[in-house]
């Protein structure tokens, strides 16, 4: 986390004040001009990243305080105990973290295989019902899965009298309707990227004798990555936050995702669950803030290219 | 579930490369892709299968004819030489049309039926369970003596049953399987000592499950009017009828012991000329019952406008709050001069890379009355109500949203002011622009062209925003006058799950629940087929 430089570029930013820069290439300027045109936006940032940086600090610091109430939380760093980290092995904790691994994981990857197969057959191959079919996509986007949360209950309802693994209360029927909105979301996305690979290549490989699929498994694939890193994180994330079908589906404790783990600490207000609730936030949220970090670059693409996150 | 990979090999040299162009696909070739495709789509054969073996035995037609007609498609699509496009296709619209399509379509006929408590299955099942429920011990008949017994073997599951000695014949029945004969069974000076394939419970045994052995209800025979067999100590069982008797010709429910008549009526539900209905219903078609409800009804529609308007106001505040502040940022830090500038981006859009959700819970928690540590350490120990009092949750929604959403914004926003060709802006000031006029006419469009799609997407994805409701107030501070479970920060989705009844606040009611969700589908078609003519996304298909 870059939180440590938080507090190293407060001072460092203040010592800079009033000195010149030291780039020939720039204007000098007096320090009044300096305030005017650059002084006060490095005021403004800081104050943006106080603003930004207090609650995470909040919560860094609530998971090692000792108490693990709200009051015993509200001291920043007062004191530094793993007492709240402790303590989640005594909760089913370390079960939702490997459940929300598991459910986000199969989904990510179920949705980069899907959404990428038929971006592919969109892109590359003339077939009749091609345009119907991206058209009848964008009128499905417009029904979000999600809205019909009653009809995904009822169905599982009814598919688990039957079979058992794909009815309420399986991680894997959670997956199921997770990948259930994978072609509607994503193929949009892929399918405009799919298109900027050149046509050429593919019929080379034609000419050279290599078969619809070996083109499509080890050239196409092998040149839209970045595109399958952002749908894959974004279809990652997505189902690592979703509360309301996994509050449906997953009925017994040790089913549970995160998502629906937290908030069950958060809402019961009678108990003292907050230090466990930081403890949990901050080694939760550390697989996703490095992935960001990671594929930071990817994501504002991908962002721009029309998917929303709050 | 695509096409498996299979290594490039060189082509065979007997073969024009015309003529391989011609028919590239794996369904004739026998390489190691074919081999994999083999095992793949048996392994999703053999799935099937058993799918379609317990729809059976469930007597599911459609889940049974459903899963055909995906296997018969499936085997077909994979083992032609032609629909190779829908070799690609297929995984994903398989899930598509169950998962989406269905439960969309889905969700449009439960919202013209009754479907909820008390109307929660066919009406079979609610004669059946009608009959069940108003079962009463038998006047004057003798106790028959029984003992309590456990399906032996691993599959038993620790299953209790009855078994009874009838005329020297042992009969055991479960609550699923109606009392029926058994070979060999023992009886001894009228009791039944050894019943095979069952173990007969001790009398500490029966005590350790006491309450299960007196709830146990054995059916005589699989009509349920020939009533059940109960026990109240383990020892001695009585014959149990059903005080309602269902006469299937004339279609009628009639109470035995007062001669009332019940006919079913439009409701779904069995009623007595005088106006009294029985208890369980079943569930019918009401057409446009549910859409009156929620509108005609004041009860309904008054809480419903405001959660309306709410909804509304919340998603457009949301995107125009967090826009400039984003965009305000952005500018600030959009200045080549800035030293440190990557490191002061990275750490203001950390909010972003903090897992919503935990930051809705987290503000929660901050937010406490009494001991968060907004009043107790930031505002210094006032007594701040934020998220008890309607408009004060209000605020707090719009301020947390605004934490979680700007640094998006903020993003996007650099994204735009860096993509601005710069010798547009040189022109305007050799034009004399002044930076007011600059921004006003140069920058602010710009920036707008590039993000207006993805300011009306999180519009549309914060219309539907569950979570942010659901996490940080649960829609509380309830309306006060509403026999309906909504409240002053709920949005339609949320309310849509209180009245659905699925949070267990309320009685089920999938029937207006879907109908809201119908009214819901209509608005953010809307809204996306107003986002689709801006974006022109239409134009990529051709």
């Amino acid at each position: 986390m870059a939180t440590t430089d938080l507090t190293s570029t407060a001072p460092a930013t203040a010592s800079r004040r009033g000195r010149r820069p030291a780039d020939p290439a720039q204007v000098r300027m007096g320090p009044r001009r300096w305030w005017r045109e650059l002084g006060w936006r490095y005021v403004v940032a800081v104050l943006a990243i106080v603003y930004a940086g207090f609650p995470i600090l909040y919560v860094i610091s609530a998971s090692l305080a000792e108490g693990g109430t709200l009051t015993g939380s509200n001291e920043l760093f007062g004191t530094i105990s793993g007492a709240n980290y402790a303590d989640l092995g005594d909760t089913r904790f370390w079960n939702w973290v490997v459940n929300t691994l598991v459910v986000a994981t199969s989904t990510a990857v179920g949705t980069v295989l899907m959404g990428a197969a038929a971006a592919y057959a969109f892109s590359r191959f003339r077939f009749t019902g091609r345009r119907v079919g991206l058209s009848a996509l964008l009128i499905i986007q417009m029904f979000p899965q999600l809205l019909a949360f009653v009809a995904v209950f009822l169905l599982l309802l009814s598919l688990g009298e039957v079979v058992p693994a794909l009815g309420l209360n399986s991680r894997l029927a959670l997956i199921m309707v997770y990948l259930g909105g994978a072609l509607g979301v994503n193929t949009f996305l892929m399918y405009g990227f799919f298109n900027t690979v050149p046509k050429e290549l593919d019929e080379a490989a034609k000419i050279d004798g290599a078969t619809h699929a070996q083109i499509y498994w080890t050239i196409v694939l092998r040149l839209v990555a970045p595109i399958l890193a952002v749908v894959g994180l974004l279809s990652f994330i997505s189902s690592f936050s979703d509360f309301l079908l996994a509050k449906l589906i997953l009925q017994s404790e040790e089913n549970w995702t995160l998502a629906v783990g937290l908030y069950q600490w958060v809402s019961d207000l009678l108990s003292a669950n907050w230090g466990l609730f930081a403890a949990g936030a901050v080694i939760s949220a550390i697989p996703v803030v490095v992935l960001f970090i990671f594929l930071q670059r990817y994501i504002v693409g991908g962002l721009t290219a029309g998917s929303v996150k709050g | 579930m695509s096409t498996p990979q299979a290594p490039i090999a060189p082509p065979p040299v007997e073969e024009g490369a015309a003529a391989r162009a011609g028919r590239s696909s794996h369904a004739r070739t026998f390489s190691r892709g074919f081999f994999v495709k083999l095992v793949l789509v048996a392994l999703i054969d053999a799935i099937g299968v058993y799918i379609v073996m317990a729809a059976i035995a469930e007597g599911n037609q459609a889940i049974l004819w459903a899963t055909v007609v995906l296997l018969a498609v499936t085997n077909w699509v994979y083992f032609t030489k032609r629909a190779v496009p829908l070799k690609y296709l297929l995984p994903g619209l398989a899930f598509l049309l169950v998962y989406q399509i269905f439960v969309v379509a889905y969700t449009g006929y439960v919202a013209f039926t009754n479907y909820g408590d008390g109307h929660n299955a066919t009406k079979d099942q609610a004669i059946e369970a009608l009959l069940v429920q108003n079962e009463k011990r038998v006047e004057g008949t003798s106790a028959y003596p029984l003992v309590v017994v456990e399906r032996s073997g691993p599959l038993g599951g620790g299953e209790l049953g009855f078994a009874l000695d009838v005329d020297g014949e042992v009969r055991v029945g479960t609550a699923e399987d109606p009392l029926h004969d058994v070979d060999d069974g023992v009886v001894d000076d009228g009791t039944v000592t050894d019943v095979p394939g069952w173990t007969i419970l001790t009398r500490q045994q029966v005590l350790e499950r006491q309450r299960d052995v007196t709830g146990l209800r054995v059916p005589v025979s699989d009509d349920p009017e020939d009533g059940s067999i109960r026990t109240q100590d383990g020892r001695n069982g009585y014959v149990y009828r059903s005080s309602l008797e269902y006469d299937a010709d004339t279609d009628r429910m009639i109470d035995t012991s007062t001669g009332v008549e019940y006919a079913p009526n439009a409701e779904g539900q069995f009623e007595a000329p005088d106006g009294t209905k029985l208890p369980v219903g079943w569930r019918v078609t009401v057409g446009f019952d549910n859409f009156v409800q929620a509108f005609g009804d004041t009860r309904y529609s008054t809480p419903f406008l405001k959660v309306l308007v709410w909804t509304l106001v919340f998603a457009v505040l949301s995107v125009a709050l967090t826009f400039f502040v984003g965009l305000f940022f952005a500018v600030v830090l959009n200045d080549d001069r800035i030293k440190f500038r990557r490191v002061l981006r990275a750490l203001l859009i950390l909010p972003y890379a903090f897992p919503a959700f935990m930051s809705y819970l987290l503000w929660r928690g901050m937010l406490n009355r009494d001991y968060g540590f907004i009043n107790t350490v930031l505002l210094g120990g006032v007594d701040i109500n934020w998220l008890g009092d309607p408009w004060l949750a209000k605020v707090a929604v719009m301020g947390v949203q605004l934490w979680v959403g700007f640094p998006y914004m903020f993003l996007i926003c650099t994204g735009a002011l860096q993509s601005i060709p710069g010798d547009i802006v040189e022109a305007a000031k050799i034009d004399g622009a002044g930076p007011v006029r600059l921004w006003r006419s140069v920058t602010l469009p710009l920036v707008l062209v590039a993000t207006t799609p993805l300011l009306i997407s999180s519009f549309a994805f914060n219309f539907n925003n569950f979570n942010i409701i659901e996490m940080l107030t649960e829609g509380a501070p309830r309306f006060p006058d509403a026999s309906v479970p909504v409240g002053a920060t709920d949005i339609l989705i949320t309310m849509v799950y209180s009245i659905s009844g699925l949070d267990g606040g309320a009685p089920k009611n999938y029937g207006l629940a879907s109908a809201l969700s119908i009214v819901i589908f209509v608005i953010v078609a809307t809204i996306s087929v107003i986002s689709f003519r801006r974006t022109r996304a239409l134009e990529d298909i051709n």
